[in-house]
């Protein structure tokens, strides 16, 4: 008897990946036939990119501090201290980087879109548009998707960035590595297939975030409950299909470039 | 009271036929039909939820019908896409319960939102528009208000200088005096008049107040279960012995205390 309980999720759960495939479809077919609102483009790269950047640094900053220290303590008792830098700079390009800054975008962006968005909904603004023959998805959906692809793989090399600099003043100023070593190895061991490695899962990542986001805020209903809802289930969602596709992008990308070989 | 613009009418601007809705498993439409004339005040009178608002948001397509016909100056509309619509919903225009001015822009950005969206570019055309629709409304000097720094009545006036700044054919408005004082009422029932006498547009008023339909219909229709119970002119109305007509506009529930 146990067995037909199982129908509803699944039913569900397709449910909601056709609505936002479908939403995905569509906005990719408004962007290639040039629907694009440039003016609202420029505003949310200011409120995505520009705006997020304060967070992303931040949680550069000390992500690289605390696991070039725990890199160290744990290297260090094997004398292998000057691997630090290489270490350190491929976890933060190939898994740290894209995927904490995913989730931190996820927390600021996905939120905001989906709670501005679906607060439109409730106070029947969609409508009001869709009135005006103007497409919400074209208006609202496109210049967000835009704006986020752009502007992902950019904070994602800054995270990286700013990591790698805490990560150098750690352990050349505090744990005292050799600075030389640290440079070299660093320089070395990391490959510019580490950084596309990066920059591919942020654009994938913005993807997850957006088209989440709007799809939440789009079906919101039930006024100011259904607003937190939604805005609550975007970051959640799609924190966590941050965390499960991180997982099949690594695989994959490792396929097209593997680990260790040279380039 | 009653103003009749016989000389307006030709033709009919909207006809629908059989229209049915159900909505979370409840009939809400059953088999409606009703023709609006060209011109003309139609005020559409029903109890609250009774499917009023969900009926005039079938004529501008923001809801799609199960069966049934909805034709607007000859064209079928009832199972066109979101973007075949467009055409349509640029001579419609809506006035939203609560007005659903954009919370993010000015009253100015709001009243100014469908001519940019349609490509007007001169800073200067617009600016004449806006303020020609927002002395229409008479809300002048407010331009620079968000909304949300505005009352329920101006809210209502900025939504309806947004809907008529690109000169519809046709305006829809849903409960337009609900929650407003008789005074404020009293301005949107008359700009409502000046509307159709300056503009000559069509207009469909969903409400169940009495006041304002006295004020503003050229005709009157009741939608009771989900079809139209009466059509016909506001003397028509008044002249009527139908205890279901008498009722409603006494305003009798026949519940015992």
């Amino acid at each position: 008897m146990k067995f037909p309980y199982s129908f509803p999720l699944t039913r569900s759960f397709c449910l909601y990946l056709g609505q936002v495939v479908l939403l995905t479809g569509e906005t990719f077919t408004s962007i290639f036939a040039g629907r694009i609102r440039w003016r609202l483009v420029v505003n949310q790269i200011v409120e995505i990119g520009f705006g997020s950047q304060a967070v992303v640094i931040i949680t550069g900053i000390f992500t690289g501090a605390v696991f070039t220290a725990q890199i160290f303590f744990q290297f260090n008792a094997l004398n292998m201290s000057s691997a630090v830098g290489p270490v350190v700079s491929i976890a933060l390009c190939r898994e740290l980087g894209p995927v904490l800054t995913g989730l931190m975008v996820a927390g600021r962006v996905g939120a905001a879109m989906s709670a501005e968005i679906g607060t439109m909904k409730v106070t029947e603004q969609i409508d009001a548009l869709r009135a005006l023959a103007v497409n919400p998805v074209d208006y609202l959906v496109v210049p967000r998707a835009v704006a986020m692809m752009v502007s992902m793989p950019l904070l994602v090399g800054e995270c990286i960035f700013f990591a790698l600099t805490a990560s150098y003043y750690v352990a050349t100023q505090i744990l005292n590595v050799n600075s030389v070593f640290f440079l070299q190895h660093m320089w070395f061991y990391t490959h510019s297939r580490d950084m596309v490695m990066a920059l591919s899962k942020g654009f994938v990542f913005a993807l997850i975030v957006v088209f989440v986001g709007c799809q939440q805020g789009l079906t919101t209903s039930n006024g100011a409950v259904g607003v937190g809802r939604s805005t609550t289930e975007a970051v959640v969602i799609s924190s966590l299909t941050i965390l499960m596709i991180n997982f099949f992008l690594t695989m994959g990308l490792n396929i097209i470039f593997p680990a260790g070989g040279k380039f | 009271m009653s103003v009749s613009h016989v000389h307006c009418s030709q033709g009919n601007l909207i006809e629908v036929r059989d229209l049915r809705q159900t909505l979370s498993g409840q009939e809400i439409l059953r088999g409606l039909n009703l023709d609006i004339p060209k011109g003309q005040t139609m005020v559409l009178l029903g109890r609250s939820g009774g499917g009023k608002s969900v009926f005039l948001r079938h004529l501008i397509g923001l809801m799609k019908p199960l069966s049934g016909s909805i034709r607007i100056e000859g064209e079928e509309i009832a199972q066109l896409e979101e973007r075949e619509l467009e055409p349509v919903r640029r001579k419609i225009g809506m006035l939203f319960q609560d007005g659903a001015l954009f919370d993010s822009m000015t009253v100015f950005e709001n009243v100014a939102f469908p001519l940019r969206e349609r490509g007007e570019r001169s800073e200067k055309i617009i600016r004449d528009k806006v303020a020609r629709s927002l002395e229409l409304v008479s809300l002048m000097g407010q331009e620079k208000k968000m909304p949300v720094n505005l009352s329920g009545g101006m809210r209502k006036r900025a939504s309806l200088a947004r809907a008529i700044i690109s000169e519809p054919s046709c305006i829809l408005y849903d409960e337009p005096t609900a929650g407003l004082d008789p005074i404020v009422s009293d301005t949107i029932n008359r700009l409502i008049r000046r509307l159709q006498s300056q503009l000559n547009v069509t207009s469909v008023v969903v409400t169940h107040d009495m006041i304002s339909t006295n004020h503003i219909a050229d005709r009157v229709s009741l939608l009771r279960e989900g079809k139209i119970h009466f059509v016909g002119s506001l003397k028509e109305l008044h002249a009527s012995t139908d205890p279901l007509i008498t009722d409603f506009i006494e305003g009798r529930s026949h519940e015992i205390d």
